[in-house]
């Protein structure tokens, strides 16, 4: 492993950095989760959908959704002096793609959140972690005035793989976005331990 | 949710461009000698003798700015390119020089081929619970 030279004239704490990445489709409340659960306001670049983006950007569904992330946000979480989590949300579309491959270096691992309305907005999502082999897992946001559905029918619309966990969530509410990241966690720690099997046995 | 305090001070727009050129700030330079490209959440982390920095000629006031935020506490950076609105690529090449200086070292990540640690997955999975 490679740690600077920490050795060298020994400054106070020097903590571990670990990152979650959020993916999902365009206003599934990426931010909103973020900021849930960040002691930071979340630092982002956020800026009015132009007329640029209107032919890509289809609303339908998410009509009070003005702005859209064209970079990305992060907020951060202090889990001990030494150990300090960073939540990165993924540029909602496509086309500002060239940033994930950055932002997933390195990850532990990835919400993938997903609107029943608009379930096929995460697929491109679930594509890519799955191709890379991140751990990740689906957090349905449970928006108001969208149907409730079955875990089961979420898998099978996104024809998951059973590992993979689906939970229900609620992008505002802190205690919710935090299972949420538990569960992450969790799911990366089963995912290490069957890998470390493969590559052993 | 876009108008957090930040919007209208901004000094980058798409439409009129940033009033510097960001990248007049690293002289053109797009990267820099740090052998690794550094990763988001790389923190940097200052040096003792650090506070040289703010009389150091050779230094812009971007690099002095990255080096006093670093001596309050390190910093990852993703959160200078934040603090102090300056694209990710700049802070990288202004983090080069600071650390040819010697004003700086960085605290690499956990190796993306690795997985970090069961053990410090455990800690998140604790640290979380706790909150």
């Amino acid at each position: 492993m490679i740690f600077g030279r920490s050795e060298r004239g020994k400054p106070p704490v020097e903590p571990v950095t670990l990152k979650i990445l959020v993916a999902g489709g365009f206003g599934v409340g990426k931010t909103t989760l973020v900021g849930a659960v960040s002691e930071i306001k979340p630092l982002r670049t956020e800026e009015y959908l132009t007329e640029a983006g209107r032919p890509v950007d289809d609303t339908t569904g998410v009509e009070a959704k003005h702005t859209t992330t064209v970079a990305m946000d992060f907020g951060r979480i202090t889990l001990r002096e030494d150990l300090v989590l960073y939540l990165f949300g993924t540029p909602g579309q496509e086309r500002f793609w060239f940033m994930w491959d950055e932002l997933s270096e390195g990850a532990l691992g990835a919400v993938v959140l997903a609107d029943t309305r608009r379930l096929e907005d995460c697929f491109a999502a679930v594509d890519y972690f799955e191709r890379r082999s991140i751990p990740f897992l689906i957090a349905v946001n449970c928006f108001e005035g969208a149907a409730r559905y079955p875990e089961e029918d979420v898998r099978g619309a996104l024809d998951l793989d059973d590992g993979i966990p689906v939970v229900l969530c609620d992008a505002r509410d802190r205690r919710s976005v935090r299972d949420v990241l538990v569960g992450v966690v969790q799911h990366a720690m089963d995912f290490g331990a069957e890998r470390r099997q493969a590559i052993t046995t | 949710m876009s108008t957090d305090g930040q919007g209208s001070s901004h000094w980058f727009d798409d439409e009129a461009g940033p009033v510097v050129r960001p990248y007049a700030m690293t002289r053109g330079r797009t990267s820099s000698a740090v052998q690794h490209r550094l990763d988001l959440i790389a923190l940097v982390v200052a040096e003792p003798h650090a506070e040289e920095a703010d009389t150091d000629p050779s230094l812009s006031p971007e690099h002095v700015d990255i080096v006093d935020l670093c001596r309050e506490a390190p910093q990852s950076v993703a959160e200078l390119a934040a603090e102090l609105n300056l694209p990710i690529g700049v802070v990288r090449v202004l983090v080069g020089d600071l650390v040819d200086a010697e004003f700086v070292h960085v605290n690499r990540p956990v190796p993306p081929a690795e997985l970090p640690d069961e053990s410090i997955l455990r800690d998140v999975i604790n640290g979380l619970r706790a909150l």
